[in-house]
């Protein structure tokens, strides 16, 4: 099932903010004002480097932090602030994370079974052992673990096992919207292949969206239908994968895309990647907003420079 | 031959384990030339570290090597030439002589090989003071110039800070000067940019690439992203299951590979072009060194396996005078087969860009 954008976006974030502080006189904006949808079936994916505020827009979502300030609506309904029951168990339910690390998420002394069943016995959603085993046994193969996975512990499997375990959980729950926050990064090349494919098989079976964080360009670029670049907690520029590889125009996009390897020593050898450092562009990211340049791609500037910048990427 | 400076011969290596010896290495042969590149390619658990801390003489205790030589040749500071066989040296003097003063590592996590107790400058003068014998003034005057080489600003006050204080490209950096303050023969990088983001990425493998040149490093990558090697190896070993399958300069493995793990590691990884809906994939995973391996160790996730494969271990099979392979697809009885559709429009697209730049 494709993106279907006819519909109203599942996901709806709007300025979020998320500030930490971190003494009286010093706090740290994490994520500042930060905008975007995702719809239904659609893979959205949320990229930038290390302390860009991605990680912090995925958690503030699913609700593992609380948002400064903004609002994120998730299937029509507000779930900033206090969230009534109904929205509670909506939000625990149908959106769903994947982590990084395959080890450190999951817990060494339960049974994989128990793992992938917590959230059915919380939310209470099977009536019989029997219904309960049969849901888990489903989820197994569909992720690709044998039924006898069941009784074993984390320890026991592989690191591309025990993503799928990690995925298996977020699965069982039927969501609507997986955040995925770097969950290939800690997995050798030729395994993340599978889980990539496992992931986009999920996707067309249960038209689940992803919100895809990483760092990764061509696999974000291979996974993506739309992409967001964040730097220093902003959005500097986004737009359907297509846009933003083809035309980049934010001088931080292009650094960014310039030093992507390519498994091509040709090229490869070649390239020397661009460089560009916040405090000597000139740029103020207070100064400018999110600006539509075309279709659905947005980049962040004052009117002035994203008129250079469009100047400089169509010469 | 040129000036070999790391010749490996049938490297053989098992760790003691509760649950029984690990036949890691199964014989390895590996040679680099003095300025040369080489990258050892892998996935986790297929020995690649394991050679390079057998070369450092710093493996680990359960090690035992059944057999193997590991010669290494530098230059005596009165400038005889050594030729030294590592396995037959001693830790003490291993040590004194060859770790960070002529065999410099770089490791993957720049924040676990750096000491978060001591301050930047008194690492970095720790190795020039005990291997180069220099004062502690000359070491600091050094240490000053080599932190302005590879690219960190306000060198002075940084020698004061501590590794917490400095970004992960930074710390990266401040590791790269620590191996290069003992004028190193070898640089050994492992995963050296896995760890960062890609931008800093770039920069770091760039900086590599420019001190190699200019102190005329020879360099080992070992690594599983194969951009990183794209961008900085003149040769490639591709190890598999304690075994390297494939050799070859960096155009033979990336244009004309012949092993079949080689093409599936290839394909597995999308370029900024694949636009199919489905990456290839190596089905199952790396095999148990736990149990005794017959026949081809890929053999099991090896989709143009021979009925050969399951019996006896393929030899390298030579190709070019720089290229082997050790698949019994090369054998002349075995059937002709192609590697996989989607890499050979790859390598064709690839190729004719290479044209299109160079014309």
């Amino acid at each position: 099932m494709p993106a279907d954008y006819s519909q109203e976006p599942i996901l709806k974030v709007e300025h979020m903010k998320q500030y930490f502080k971190v003494s009286s006189s010093y706090t740290v904006k994490a994520v500042d004002d930060v905008s975007f949808d995702i719809y239904p079936g659609e893979t959205y994916g949320l990229v930038g480097e290390s302390g860009s505020g991605k990680t912090t827009v995925g958690r503030g979502i699913i609700r593992l932090y609380d948002p400064t300030d903004g609002r994120i609506t998730f299937k029509g309904k507000d779930i900033t602030g206090k969230m009534d029951r109904e929205t509670t168990n909506l939000l625990r339910t149908k959106m769903q994370m994947i982590f990084q690390d395959p080890m450190a998420s999951l817990n060494p002394r339960k049974k994989i079974g128990d793992i992938i069943g917590e959230g059915l016995d919380i939310h209470q959603m099977y009536s019989t052992q029997e219904e309960r085993k049969e849901k888990i046994d489903r989820i197994l193969a569909k992720v690709g673990l044998a039924a006898e996975h069941y009784d074993r512990y984390p320890y026991q499997f592989s690191g591309g096992q025990r993503q799928r375990v990690g995925i298996a959980r977020a699965l069982i729950m039927n969501p609507e919207l997986i955040i995925a926050d770097e969950c290939i990064s800690a997995l050798d090349v030729s395994i993340q292949a599978q889980v990539v494919n496992l992931m986009k098989d999920i996707q067309e079976e249960t038209g689940t969206a992803y919100l895809f964080i990483a760092h990764d360009l061509s696999m974000v670029k291979y996974i993506s239908d739309r992409i967001g670049v964040l730097h220093l907690g902003r959005m500097l520029e986004t737009g359907t994968t297509q846009e933003i590889f083809s035309n980049p125009m934010h001088p931080y996009t292009r650094s960014l895309l310039s030093a992507i390897p390519v498994p091509d020593p040709a090229t490869e050898k070649e390239r020397i990647a661009l460089e560009y450092h916040y405090e000597t562009s000139g740029l103020n990211y207070d100064e400018g907003s999110l600006t539509l340049v075309g279709g659905s791609h947005y980049v962040h500037g004052t009117p002035q420079e994203i008129e250079t910048w469009k100047r400089e990427t169509q010469a | 031959m040129a000036d070999k400076i790391l010749d490996i011969r049938n490297l053989d290596i098992t760790f003691t384990t509760t649950a029984g010896p690990v036949h890691a290495i199964r014989g390895v042969n590996m040679d680099l030339e003095r300025g040369e590149t080489v990258a050892v390619v892998g996935e986790s658990g297929s020995g690649k570290s394991v050679v390079m801390k057998t070369a450092m003489g710093i493996l680990a205790g359960n090690a035992e090597i059944n057999s193997g030589e590991i010669h290494f040749r530098y230059k005596e500071d009165d400038g005889s030439t050594q030729d030294v066989d590592i396995l037959q040296k001693d830790e003490r003097w291993i040590r004194k002589n060859i770790n960070g003063r002529r065999i410099a590592m770089i490791f993957q996590d720049p924040m676990t090989s750096l000491d978060p107790t001591m301050t930047i400058g008194k690492q970095l003068m720790e190795g020039m003071i005990m291997h180069l014998k220099l004062s502690a003034q000359e070491a600091a005057a050094r240490a000053v110039k080599l932190l302005e080489e590879v690219g960190i600003t306000d060198p002075a006050k940084r020698m004061k800070q501590y590794p917490h204080q400095l970004s992960g490209g930074m710390r990266q950096r401040v590791v790269i000067a620590m191996a290069i303050s003992c004028n190193p023969d070898l640089l050994i990088c492992d995963e050296p940019t896995t760890a960062l983001d890609v931008t800093i990425q770039a920069k770091i493998l760039e900086l590599i690439k420019r001190l190699q040149k200019d102190h005329g490093i020879s360099v080992i990558y070992i690594t599983h992203d194969l951009g990183v090697v794209a961008k900085v190896a003149d040769y490639v070993n591709v190890m598999y299951a304690g075994k390297i399958v494939e050799v070859g300069n960096i155009e033979e493995i990336f244009y004309d590979p012949k092993h079949p793990y080689t093409w599936g590691l290839l394909s597995a990884m999308p370029d900024l072009e694949t636009d199919d809906s489905r990456l290839y994939t190596i089905p199952g995973s790396p095999p148990n060194l736990l149990h005794e391996v017959k026949g081809d160790a890929f053999a099991p996730r090896n989709q143009y396996a021979l009925k050969i494969d399951t019996i006896a271990e393929p030899p390298m099979f030579k190709i070019s005078e720089t290229h082997y392979a050790a698949t019994w697809l090369l054998d002349e009885r075995a059937p002709k087969v192609e590697m996989p559709q989607e890499l050979q429009k790859r390598i064709r697209r690839m190729r004719k860009e290479a044209k299109e730049d160079a014309g």
